[in-house]
């Protein structure tokens, strides 16, 4: 099930939004135009490098994603609320999820989960953490995992 | 705090800002020599960050530099060609040199450039990496992990506010104001208009408050340079009636003379617009028009009578 799902949104969601799999879906908040479309893949609005006529920096026979984006955002389907949320500061793509599917990790609360420093939260080092533990447990140094010498 | 934020802060001035010239070959004495060029004339300059994605000299090396011959630097970093834990490296290990001014934008696509067929990154995009810039000085990566003795910096962005959605660039700056840029380089452009519609709905918007806004202007010698800025260079339009008006000027000193008063009604229009703090100036000439530029508006360092320039509030 957990790999059909993916399919089965792929399927569903690459027609209609030329969806990219980015397992983090914001269509909702940006007009329903997918962001993961625009050649430099960003997700808080246009470059400066829409040109005159709308069209892509750098694919020009296409319109620039945010362009549509913005003007999708203000349409009657869905007064007011994707308006408001085109402006949301969107975090830094997790790509630990590219190819899994965006429906699952809205369930389980995975697509939110942005880094800690993000948020401003400060943790502790875990490098040190780690180096700290293999000092003291292992002994042994061949039960070393592969690469850790490297 | 930077000597560039302390000056836009104080308000006592237009401050100019500058594009350092590409540096490729010729050791530091290259880097020396740009630094003696622009230095009496300019109050901060640009380390550029592969403009137009041609490879040159690093933004980091050549702040640095620029930092050691007595020339404030703003450590430009695009977001096309490294991942977030490059750019994050790149701006402590500048701030480490003492570089403190930062500016962070998308950058050009790598089709821009003479090696188009690069990978393109954009791991972070630049309103995220202003955010992340400013969770360096607070004391923490990205990930949270703690830096003790943060570095101070002073961010910025860029913006265009001449290229499409029009109506939609004052929020986009807003946003970054919003997420930490406290001054804005915008982008090349020959619309008095549009530049005066965007600064005017910065200041209603609030973001002139918290984010000292410096147009672009450009210095250029021929009708030719500004055709092929409005034919090859995405987001970036000149009317062509202003193109007309440098081309048809005459012979080759008549245009270039065209091209120059054309620069200066252009900045003279941005400086008089409520809100601007100072200019960002691309020369394209280098023939000495940057000196007589800031001679002819009365403004930047060399000009020692005190006059009044708009005054964010910057902390
Ligand atoms: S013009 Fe629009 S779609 Fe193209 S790269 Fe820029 S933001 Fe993306």
């Amino acid at each position: 099930m957990k790999r059909l799902i993916p399919l089965f949104e792929h399927a569903v969601k690459k027609p209609v939004w030329d969806c990219r799999m980015c397992g983090q879906c914001v269509l909702h908040s940006t007009g329903m135009t997918c962001p993961m479309t625009c050649p430099k893949t960003l997700r808080n609005g246009p470059c400066g490098g829409v040109r005159e006529d709308g069209g892509c920096e750098v694919k020009p026979e296409m319109t620039c994603v945010w362009l549509k984006a913005e003007r999708r955002s203000h349409s009657p389907i869905n007064p007011g609320r994707w308006e408001a949320e085109l402006n949301h500061l969107r975090p830094p793509v997790n790509n630990q999820l590219k190819d899994t599917s965006s429906w699952i990790n809205l369930l389980s609360g995975a697509d939110r989960r942005a880094p800690a420093g993000w948020t401003g939260e400060i943790v502790e080092d875990s490098a040190d953490l780690l180096v700290g533990a293999a000092l003291v447990e292992i002994d042994d140094p061949s039960s070393l995992p592969e690469g850790f010498h490297s | 705090m930077s000597r560039l934020s302390e000056l836009l802060a104080s308000g006592t001035r237009p401050v100019v800002t500058a594009e350092f010239p590409s540096i490729d070959g010729g050791g530091l004495a290259a880097v020396e020599r740009a630094v003696a060029d622009l230095k009496p004339y300019v109050d901060a300059v640009n380390a550029t960050d592969n403009p137009a994605a041609h490879a040159h000299a690093s933004n980091t090396s050549i702040a640095i530099a620029m930092h050691q011959f007595g020339l404030e630097p703003v450590l430009q970093v695009v977001c096309r060609d490294k991942n977030r834990l490059a750019m994050q490296a790149d701006i402590m290990g500048a701030a480490l040199h003492g570089v403190e001014n930062v500016a962070l934008l998308t950058g050009d696509d790598v089709t821009a450039g003479d090696e188009p067929e690069a990978r393109r990154v954009f791991d972070l995009d630049s309103i995220q990496m202003v955010k992340v810039a400013g969770g360096l000085a607070e004391g923490h990566y990205l990930s949270g992990r703690a830096i003790k003795e943060p570095p101070t910096l002073f961010i910025g962005a860029v913006e265009n506010p001449f290229a499409p959605p029009l109506g939609y660039r004052v929020e986009r700056a807003k946003k970054k104001a919003d997420a930490g840029a406290r001054f804005l380089q915008l982008q090349i452009g020959y619309h008095p208009d549009r530049l005066e519609d965007f600064v005017r709905g910065c200041v209603e918007m609030g973001v002139a408050e918290t984010t000292a806004l410096l147009p672009t202007i450009v210095l250029t010698k021929t009708g030719r340079a500004l055709s092929f800025m409005n034919d090859s260079v995405p987001g970036i339009s000149i009317p062509q009636a202003t193109i007309d008006r440098v081309a048809g000027a005459g012979d080759k000193e008549a245009v270039a003379e065209a091209s120059y008063e054309v620069t200066v009604e252009l900045a003279q229009h941005a400086l008089s617009l409520p809100g601007v703090s100072g200019l960002h100036i691309t020369d394209f000439r280098h023939d000495g028009s940057l000196a007589r530029l800031v001679e002819d508006l009365r403004i930047g360092p060399s000009q020692i009578k005190e006059q009044h320039a708009h005054r964010p509030q910057l902390v």
